[in-house]
């Protein structure tokens, strides 16, 4: 049980793919103009993850070294295939809003990653754990960047919910700020740059004040004794 | 790890059979990947083909229904089609397909696919459907990749922008209002962005020219219809010589 926690603990926190290890940079920074476009890549990329980790780590065995990375990629690209079939067949408003990234998925160098890293050294079950949760993180991150593009860019939270769900949740959407002009730098490119570079940041500020934290704990606990 | 060991030890003993040996393993490996994912999209692929036709048809008969009301036809839209040369006026340089709407045999709308090239950035796709009378039943943008919160609210996804062109007709606005309202036109736009608005007024403004100049034959009778179709090219090509002369004057 406690390698699932570590791992939980790695794919949300320690070694978030999105502003920790900023692996596929490309998907985060384009898509996240708003909340909805954010979250479902995000979903979209966990579950390839936990797929091709899953389908990975059974066959580790049988691939040798050399050629690992060509079985690898092909195993993503079938998959990624597949998935974006299944979607376009069977929910093609999603398809609508997603559809030029999903195939993206396949450069995305999270899923390789987390393949050759994890899957390729670690039994299935740990393996499809990991890649669901690290696709977990990552659309944390997505999220987070995406409601703050859009709150700011837009004024508006959960704009196009009803291309994803349906149209009964088009009063979903939130209006943040009413009569609000938008703030275009948000929404383009370096928007996108800026906001992560504020996750970033408050990533780092939180890890420096735990191990700060800890840091004056051991300190004064060391001093303790010597009272 | 067993077959690095092999390596190791061919390396040290009858090196060229076991070189060979591996080399055969790991080509056969990735050929074994290779084929059992082949033939995991092809079964999906297979599986998933039907559904992805009848959702693509359902999406198409939806967008058909934003420019053609839906009591306004009876007919089968997405079969009932003519093919359309490529012309100036409608900006494409590859043959489209129109769809006619009818209602108890007459037609009552035709549905035409522009290109505006003119806009912000990229091209502008542009679906419009005009009545039998001349006025613009609807217009609906298919492609664009203007800027994000600035250009694209001549998208029906972003704002009724578009909705400004429904009943209008050059009958209805004269040639020299069809711009937007900074050109001296009638058309609203948004504080700026004036270069996509403008191209999407001209555009629509060039596909209702072209409806008045090909009218007649574009709603001729189903029957003739399969036989002028071929033919189309030629009566096109001279059009648009005429359309180019005009320009140069």
């Amino acid at each position: 049980m406690s390698q699932f926690k570590e791992i939980t603990e790695n794919g949300l926190w320690k070694q978030n793919p999105g502003v920790v290890q900023l692996l596929g940079l490309c998907p985060t920074l384009a898509v996240t103009t708003t909340v909805v476009n954010g979250v479902s890549l995000g979903l979209a990329t966990a579950l390839v993850m936990a797929a091709s980790n899953g389908a990975v780590s059974p066959v580790r065995k049988f691939v040798p070294d050399e050629i690992r990375l060509p079985v690898f990629i092909l195993v993503i690209a079938a998959l990624v295939t597949v998935i974006d079939l299944l979607i376009h067949g069977f929910a093609q408003p999603l398809h609508k809003v997603l559809g030029i990234f999903i195939p993206l998925i396949v450069v995305n160098c999270n899923v390789l990653g987390r393949v050759d890293a994890f899957a390729a050294k670690n039994a299935p079950v740990p393996a499809i754990w990991d890649g669901f949760i690290m696709g977990i993180g990552l659309t944390l991150v997505l999220g987070l960047l995406g409601a703050m593009r859009e709150v700011i860019g837009k004024g508006t939270l959960f704009s196009g919910l009803d291309l994803a769900l349906g149209p009964n949740f088009k009063s979903a959407v939130l209006t943040v700020i009413p009569d609000y002009h938008g703030f275009l730098l948000a929404v383009l490119p370096p928007g996108a740059f800026l906001g992560l570079a504020c996750l970033i940041a408050a990533h780092n500020w939180a890890e420096q004040r735990k191990t700060s934290k800890k840091a004056t704990h051991s300190a004064s606990g060391s001093l303790k004794p010597a009272h | 790890m067993r077959i690095r060991n092999l390596v190791f030890l061919g390396i040290k003993n009858n090196m060229p059979e076991t070189v060979l040996k591996h080399t055969i393993r790991t080509a056969s490996t990735l050929v074994a990947f290779a084929l059992a994912f082949t033939s995991l999209m092809t079964i999906v692929y297979q599986v998933t083909k039907a559904p992805i036709a009848q959702s693509e048809a359902k999406a198409r008969i939806a967008l058909f229904q934003q420019v053609v009301p839906h009591d306004r036809y009876d007919n089968n839209i997405l079969e009932d089609t003519i093919g359309i040369a490529p012309s100036i006026l409608l900006g494409n340089k590859k043959p489209t397909v129109a769809h006619i709407a009818r209602k108890h045999g007459e037609p009552t709308a035709i549905i035409l696919e522009a290109i505006a090239h003119d806009g912000y950035s990229g091209d502008i796709k542009l679906l419009v459907a005009i009545n039998t009378n001349g006025a613009i039943s609807g217009v609906r943008v298919l492609k664009h990749i203007e800027t994000p919160g600035l250009g694209d609210y001549i998208d029906i996804a972003k704002s009724n922008w578009i909705k400004l062109f429904d009943n209008e007709s050059l009958i209805k606005t004269s040639s020299g209002k069809w711009a937007v309202k900074k050109d001296g036109g009638k058309f609203d736009y948004m504080a700026g962005a004036t270069i996509t608005p403008r191209a999407v007024v001209n555009a629509v403004h060039k596909v209702l020219q072209f409806f008045e100049e090909n009218k007649t034959t574009l709603f001729m009778p189903m029957t003739s219809l399969e036989n002028s179709a071929l033919e189309k090219p030629v009566q096109k090509r001279q059009h648009q010589k005429r359309k180019l002369k005009n320009e140069s004057i």
